[in-house]
């Protein structure tokens, strides 16, 4: 990506513009409101950056918008990490909102969320060191002006922010090359004999998935350098009732689907039966339940649910009904085909047969798994 | 001589168990110099307050005030390192200064408990209406949360940075605020305060008659308002009069962290005993030496963590502080802080510093000297009324649990087994099938009197610290099985309060619990256990739901457990399977509710094990015949089973084991077999058509079977295999087993043309013949098929050519 692309995208029609370009004058005002004292080469102050996270009004009068909903104990932990030059390492299972706060935290703390490295199977070194235009190296021999920085590197000598996404998919060795950056803050270039130095305000924000194994786990080494925060799911089914709903009339829209009439029971039935294997207690706490191996995410909800709403568009009367939503919850729950399958048969015998207006979903289920 | 506004008396206002206000309690009276210290707490307790200076005794210890005649009710006064009350008992005592206690008598607190608790509206107002003064406080300073102001406005403050002011300025400051509290809220809700503070403000005027105004007095901030107060001595008596009275002993009794975290019961409510033991104990640096703490945990858990880790975590909690606007970074700061960098931001270590630091495991211990518990007194009385004496020498005693008095025993004797004190040990008694007598081996043995005084720990009455312990097992216990003893124990014992917790924890492991096994294994002590329902008149009804709850798991879980099994594997199964269909069968009648369904579906799952091919012969030929003997299974289908089981392309082995699930284990396997010949007939069928070189490998098995039948059964089928099979086409082949006239496979009598057949080698083997053996061509060949005959004294009918069914007579 170069950077009058990135212009380009920003000023224009982008189909998602950057956080600091969406968000320009919460920061502004935020900005012009704070102060308290700011770390080197900080747009906002550490508590700042916290009230832009997690929404609240400022003395003017400007509303901030919470753009992260869920504890203010994580976000000030993960802020406060920033600002004593610890990396900071998000960690959660997949739909967590570990990109979106990693982004919106270096919008705040820098004003420039794009220093980016996507972690891949194939990343390789050169996106976390630097890389060579070969053309230059040719020409005119090695010197700084033939070395391609990454994005790292620009990020240590101008002190940002620099964002790592998915850094377990990174293998181990170009995951080793990050210690010394981190550790040493200094980006060693043999191959001029020098080297790039971290400037003050420089941090790493990287977010990986803990929920996936046999990805490219930390090294101990590498994992002292992180301070680590774990965003949870959803608290309350409340909330997540809120996140799922909204989120399914969005992508149905888009598909062209019919609102359904009756659709929000069936949502708060799809998310309570996900609630409750996620975690391993049925919602009046009374019932201990044995957890499948899927992730059950709100993102897996969200996708029952709309899967649903096609089936129910599309081959049935238009109405959400447990019999829409049954197949796709069985594909979502058993995962593993023989552990999974005995889970999810207990907690239908032990939970969903006994509770009282489930009676059309236990059976819609027992078809759907027979 | 003090810092208060007033003149008169040192009050010094704390919070119970802060640690910030031990330390200050104790820089005031330094200060100060008291002639004497008054403390809240009952005024019984005075005799017993030298033995707070002596060697032995280490905090957490407790205050025990109990009625004489009703153990039960009972009362503590918690004391940890850090109390405020502690520290000033143990400065008075080490410098002789007298102490005492001022509070309202425990004789009349007691009293009081009992009627409030006779009167529940006046329990619901107590419990609705009081404010919490620290709260109010903390809301006006713009905290959300009162014990994180206390904690930065008073436990925070570092030796040394009050000092300026003098030590004795926040107990002035908080003074004035409680004053002010005191006046928009009265009482606040604690009508019980008004009496308390009348006794307090009496005893205070007798100390000012003694030592002047030279004496401090340490008692919860709330009050010092109300000691300010001057009210005349007759309205103070006013209020003090016709209080209900009991008789109370006290005594000190060891304490532990935990306790004092409890909210419930008799916990003090601190979240933190062992951060804030650590705030007490911390000469300076408090958040490094709570870091460096955590981290030899850690370590000693064999979780990385280095020193590079600590530093991190240090300055993390403290820019963390910074950032939420506190002075020092607080017990929250310190937990964030090691969740994200030692923890890699998880909560499971995290809940091993809660438990093991943060609450801590300190336990207290008392001196012999200080008076006995009350559990010992509660159990003497228990052993005075039921006549079972103490003693030495090793008795045994037959109880008849029909009688009261027996059935009395028997409970007092299973509760003190349930808290450790092995007094008497269940011996096998005499009658043992019945359910209604026990035998008991009695032996009193000295270091049991230890055992009870540590017991005491756990309650007043045996009762109740029966039940406070069988659920903190419960809460402890790991394996199922253990919880489900637990559980049987709590019957036998009568503890009805204990059984909610215990079944719960129950519930909890059968619910995570993955192995089938374990269910199947723990659901027939389950149902053994419901059946004490009948002798006892316990209420088994939570037990009944949790084991109808257990053999739901199992009937989901079971199928596909019973694949991919060894053969040991497999016959461990057979024998659960075995045991959960007779534990089915008692549910069935304790928990009338479900037991169709539950039956119902327990056939569903016999039914699937019978038909399903990868599960094991054992257990499928088991399910098949659990199935026929309940008559849920015709005979017809099960000899279509028994056909498919043992069809020509089954293994030999598999089909070996079908049978031994089928027709083996159980005693009457055998007499199945008499009396449906046509089963026989199939099991011979199939025995015939082993080949010969697989036979020697189901022969182990097949013997195991048959040779556990009794010997008529043997000897039974001995002849009805004897017989031989039915000559093709002969009348009755498929008509049912008649008395022996036409067996269905089975000829009527014996085939005298195929027994005459072994007649020529018999003759060669007897030597009665000097023919050669040329009649009979495959004799040679097959030396060993007559062997078994010469030695086994059995009649000679079987042919060479149906010479494989020759084990099974070998057997019979």
């Amino acid at each position: 990506m170069t950077v009058s692309e990135t212009t380009e995208a920003s000023t224009g029609e982008a189909l998602r513009p950057h956080a600091e370009d969406a968000f320009a004058e919460e920061l502004k005002a935020l900005a012009a409101a704070d102060d308290r004292p700011r770390p080197e080469r900080w747009r906002l102050s550490p508590w700042a950056v916290a009230l832009y996270l997690l929404g609240g009004t400022l003395p003017d009068g400007t509303v901030i918008t919470p753009k992260y909903v869920g504890p203010r104990r994580l976000v000030e932990v993960a802020v406060t990490t920033l600002a004593t030059d610890r990396a900071l390492l998000l960690l959660g299972v997949p739909g967590t909102a570990k990109t979106w706060v990693s982004e919106h935290l270096a919008a705040a703390v820098s004003g420039d969320s794009t220093l980016l490295v996507q972690g891949t199977a194939g990343t390789p070194e050169e996106a976390v060191r630097y890389g060579w235009n070969y053309a230059q190296l040719l020409a005119h021999g090695p010197s700084r002006d033939a070395l391609v920085p990454s994005p790292l590197m620009r990020a240590m000598s101008q002190g940002m922010t620099a964002r790592i996404e998915e850094l377990t998919r990174i293998p181990a060795d170009v995951q080793d090359s990050l210690i010394t950056i981190l550790s040493e803050k200094t980006l060693p270039l043999p191959e001029l004999g020098q080297e790039v130095q971290a400037v003050r305000g420089f941090n790493v924000i990287a977010t990986a998935n803990d929920r996936d194994r046999g990805v490219n786990e930390l090294s101990s080494a590498l994992r002292r350098r992180f301070n680590t925060v774990v965003l949870p799911l959803p608290a309350t089914p409340e909330a997540e009732v809120d996140i799922v709903s909204r989120r399914v009339d969005q992508v149905g829209r888009s598909l062209d689907l019919p609102p359904a009439p009756d659709g929000l029971a069936e949502i708060r039935r799809v998310v309570t039966v996900f609630r409750e294997l996620r975690d391993g207690v049925t919602t009046d706490g009374r019932t201990k339940l044995k957890s499948p191996s899927g992730t059950l995410s709100t993102a897996e909800a969200i996708s029952v649910v709309t899967n649903g709403l096609a089936l129910a568009a599309h081959f049935g009367d238009g109405v959400l009904r447990p019999g829409d939503v049954a197949a796709g919850i069985l594909g979502a729950v058993v995962r593993d085909p023989a552990a999974d399958r005995v889970i999810w048969q207990e907690y239908l015998e032990t939970v969903v047969r006994e509770r009282d207006g489930w009676k059309d979903f236990y059976r819609a289920c027992r078809e759907a798994s027979a | 001589m003090s810092g208060t506004p007033a003149s008169g008396p040192l009050l010094l206002g704390v919070r119970h168990h802060g640690p910030g206000s031990a330390r200050a309690v104790r820089a005031a009276l330094d200060a100060a110099n008291p002639r004497a210290v008054l403390i809240e707490g009952p005024p019984e307790g005075d005799a017993l307050l030298p033995l707070a200076a002596d060697e032995e005794m280490r905090p957490p210890v407790a205050l025990l005030a109990h009625a004489v005649d009703d153990p039960g009710r009972a009362a503590f006064w918690p004391f940890a390192e850090f109390s405020p009350e502690w520290v000033a008992i143990r400065w008075a005592l080490a410098r002789d200064v007298p102490v005492r206690f001022i509070d309202l008598p425990a004789a009349h607190s007691l009293a009081m408990e009992a009627d409030a608790e006779a009167d529940p509206d006046d329990t619901a107002e107590e419990r609705l209406v009081p404010v919490d003064p620290i709260r109010v406080l903390a809301e006006t300073a713009g905290y959300d949360d009162p014990e994180r102001w206390w904690e930065d406005v008073v436990e925070h403050r570092v030796p040394g940075s009050g000092e300026a002011a003098g030590p004795l300025t926040a107990f002035a400051a908080l003074g004035e605020a409680m004053a002010a509290l005191r006046e928009a809220y009265g009482d606040g809700g604690h009508p019980r305060d008004a009496v308390r503070e009348a006794y307090m403000r009496i005893q205070l005027r007798t100390a000012a008659k003694e030592f002047g105004d030279e004496f401090a007095v340490v008692c919860g901030a709330w009050h010092v308002p109300a000691l300010r107060t001057r009210t005349t001595l007759t309205a103070d008596r006013a209020l003090l009069k016709g209080l209900p009275k009991v008789k109370a002993e006290l005594t000190w009794v060891p304490w532990t962290h935990r306790r004092l975290a409890r909210h419930s019961g008799y916990g003090a409510g601190i979240e933190s005993p062992g951060w804030y033991e650590h705030l007490f104990a911390a000469p300076d640096r408090p958040v490094e030496r709570w870091m460096t703490k955590v981290a030899g945990l850690l370590r000693d858990e064999d979780r990385f963590v280095s020193s590079a880790h600590v530093i991190e975590a240090v300055r993390l909690a403290a820019t963390l502080a910074a950032m939420r606007g506190r002075p020092l970074a607080g017990l929250s700061e310190t937990t964030d802080a090691i969740r994200a960098v030692m923890c890699d931001g998880s909560d499971v270590p995290l809940a091993l510093v809660h438990d093991r630091l943060v609450v801590g495991t300190t336990l207290g211990e008392v001196p012999d000297t200080a008076p006995a518990v009350p559990l010992q007194r509660d159990l003497t009385r228990q052993q005075r009324t039921l006549r079972l004496k103490p003693e030495a020498d090793e008795r045994e005693i037959e109880l008849d649990l029909r009688k009261d008095t027996d059935a009395s025993r028997s409970r007092l004797l299973h509760r003190l087994r349930v808290l450790g004190i092995g007094w008497g040990e269940p011996a096998a008694g005499r009658g043992s099938t019945g359910t209604f007598r026990e035998s008991w081996r009695l032996r009193w043995e000295p270091e049991l009197y230890v055992r009870v005084a540590e017991a005491g720990v756990w309650g007043t009455t045996v009762l109740a610290a029966a039940t406070a312990r069988a659920e903190s097992d419960a809460v402890a216990a790991t394996a199922l099985a253990e919880v489900t003893a637990l559980a049987e124990r709590c019957l036998l014992a009568d503890l009805p309060d204990a059984l909610p917790v215990v079944m719960r924890a129950l519930a909890d492991r059968a619910a995570l619990d993955s192995d089938v096994g374990h269910l199947a294994d723990a659901l027939p002590a389950l149902a053994r256990t419901l059946r004490y329902g009948d002798v006892r008149a316990t209420d088994t009804t939570a037990l009944g739901e949790v084991a109808a709850g257990l053999a739901e798991r199992i009937c989901v879980g079971l199928p596909p457990a019973c694949t991919g099994l060894d053969a040991e594997g497999a016959e461990a199964l057979r024998r659960q399977v075995d045991g959960v269909h007779t534990a089915i069968g008692l549910l069935a009648g304790a928990v009338p509710s479900s037991a169709d369904g539950l039956r119902e579906r327990w056939r569903a799952v016999l039914h699937k094990l019978t038909v399903r091919d990868t599960v094991a012969g054992v257990i499928r030929g088991r399910a098949a015949r659990l199935l026929l003997d309940d008559g849920h299974l015709d005979q017809d289908a099960a000899a279509r089973l028994m056909g498919l089981a043992l069809s020509p392309g089954t293994p030999p082995a598999d089909a070996a084991a079908w049978i031994e699930g089928f027709v083996g284990g159980a005693a009457g396997g055998g007499m199945l077999l008499v009396h449906d010949e046509r089963l026989l007939a199939l099991v011979d069928a199939w025995l015939t058509g082993v080949p010969t070189d697989t036979f020697t490998d189901v022969l182990p098995l097949l013997r195991r079977t048959f040779s556990a039948y009794e010997a008529g059964v043997r000897r039974t089928l001995g002849d009805l295999v004897r017989r031989g099979p039915v000559p093709a086409g002969a009348p009755g082949a498929g008509t049912p087993a008649g008395a022996g006239a036409t067996a269905p496979g089975f000829g009527p009598v014996l085939d005298t043309a195929r027994a005459d057949a072994v007649l020529p080698v018999l003759r060669l083997v007897l030597g009665l013949d000097e023919r050669p053996a040329t009649t009979v061509p495959g004799t040679p060949a097959h030396p060993a098929t007559t062997a078994p005959g010469a030695h086994g004294g059995r009649p000679p009918a079987t042919a060479p050519a149906h010479h494989d069914d020759t084990p099974l007579g070998e057997t019979a």
